[in-house]
């Protein structure tokens, strides 16, 4: 029989309250509970967390390289976005 | 794009300091450089706990005990974040331990040498580690994300293990001359297998071109050794430990410590299986891995019985 070493997990971690959760690797584990104490385990052995998630690995949706381009294109037009774009009677402070 | 093209786009990244990210396009040997460097350098966290996991219920003082078992789970997490980079790069665990455990993959050779006395516990923290600190400090800069990432957490963690190792050969130097005796000897034996862990001389180092290329390593294994010289014999000197080369001189113009010749067939040696321990640690890597099969087996029956019952 092959040997199982579980399921994969992503682990994030919120350093501080107030901070984003932040990714920091993974874990295997059977299931979410062993997941939790794993990632706390692995990732904070010295306080590093204040706020630990894990996330099954399959089931992260992310973009692909190759999306780069047409994928986060239209932003790159649109400077009206971008406060550069208005101009303001001179003097005036923002 | 086409192959050129990605090639091109890649180089220019390099070339840059941008990091590689996973899913980036990258050549076929690069992923397989860092497969095999970077299992290599988890598999060497997780054998590496072997010779001080040795004296745990050994240490001298419960001070000494709790240090060692925080460094040792210290190396067992190293061993984690390395495997978990690894994967990144489309490869199983299961498959990076069993290669591991069926010999076929590499651990640094360093661990195959056997952990006689106490004072072996602080030349590991000192000289090993402070190696492994050179070495990594490099690595943490390292072109490809993951691994990039690893390291800088890894080498968070790394400082106590020295520290805690020189405090041992500096109490153990200024103690009883039994004590100071013990720790020369030690210092002896590891002395040589610690330069050799840096790898052989550039000119004989096979993969070192291209992982210098790719911004993979950063350094030469003989800069890194020369580094750790450096930083070590004024350490040894503070204790008043004889560093045992009788061609070590200072130069004052490049303001190295030069040093004398390697065994470079010893280190081949160990390399090819042959060292003092390296098949008595592969069988003790073993036992304990088919020791918690039922351990796993439970976790994944209790696990598959919870989300039915969802
Ligand atoms: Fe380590
Ligand atoms: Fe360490």
């Amino acid at each position: 029989m092959k040997d199982s070493q579980h399921k994969l997990w992503e682990v994030f971690v919120q350093a501080k309250t107030g901070a984003p959760h932040e990714h920091a690797g993974s874990v295997h584990a059977a299931d979410s509970e062993i997941a939790l104490q794993n990632a706390r385990d692995v990732f904070s052995r010295r306080n590093e967390a204040v706020s630990l998630w894990v996330v099954p690995s399959d089931q992260i949706v992310a973009s692909t390289p190759e999306d780069e381009g047409p994928f986060f294109d239209p932003a790159n037009d649109k400077i009206y976005r971008h406060p550069k774009f208005y101009s303001v009677p001179k003097g005036v402070r923002m | 794009m086409s192959q050129e093209e990605k090639l091109k786009e890649f180089e220019r990244k390099i070339e840059s300091g941008e990091k590689i990210e996973p899913k980036d396009w990258m050549p076929e040997n690069y992923r397989k450089q860092l497969i095999r460097m970077m299992s290599q350098h988890a598999h060497s966290e997780i054998v590496g706990m072997l010779p001080e996991g040795n004296w745990i219920t050994r240490a001298p003082s419960l001070r000494r005990k709790l240090g060692l078992l925080a460094k040792v789970q210290d190396e067992a997490g190293h061993g984690l974040y390395l495997y978990s980079a690894t994967e990144t790069l489309g490869v199983d665990r299961s498959e990076l331990i069993e290669n591991l455990h069926n010999g076929k993959a590499k651990y640094s050779s360093i661990f195959n040498y056997p952990t006689l006395t106490w004072a072996d516990i602080g030349l590991i923290g000192w000289l090993v580690d402070g190696a492994a600190i050179i070495n990594q400090t490099m690595l943490a800069k390292s072109s490809y994300g993951p691994y990039s990432r690893a390291l800088i957490r890894i080498c968070k963690e790394e400082n106590f293990h020295k520290k805690q190792g020189y405090e041992i050969v500096s109490k153990l130097a200024g103690g009883t001359k039994k004590q100071k005796e013990m720790v020369q000897e030690a210092f002896n034996r590891w002395w040589w297998p610690t330069l050799m862990m840096f790898g052989p001389p550039d000119k004989d180092s096979p993969n070192s071109a291209e992982l210098m290329k790719w911004k993979v390593k950063l350094n030469s294994n003989d800069d890194l050794r020369q580094r750790f010289v450096n930083l070590t014999v004024p350490q040894a000197i503070a204790v008043d430990l004889k560093v045992p080369d009788p061609d070590l001189k200072y130069n004052e113009e490049t303001g190295n410590w030069e040093f004398g010749e390697i065994n470079w067939e010893e280190f081949w040696n160990v390399v090819k299986g042959n060292g003092p321990l390296n098949k008595e640690r592969l069988k003790v890597r073993n036992d304990a891995h088919d020791r918690g099969a039922w351990v796993r087996e439970a976790a994944e029956a209790y696990a598959s019985k919870h989300s039915s019952l969802n």
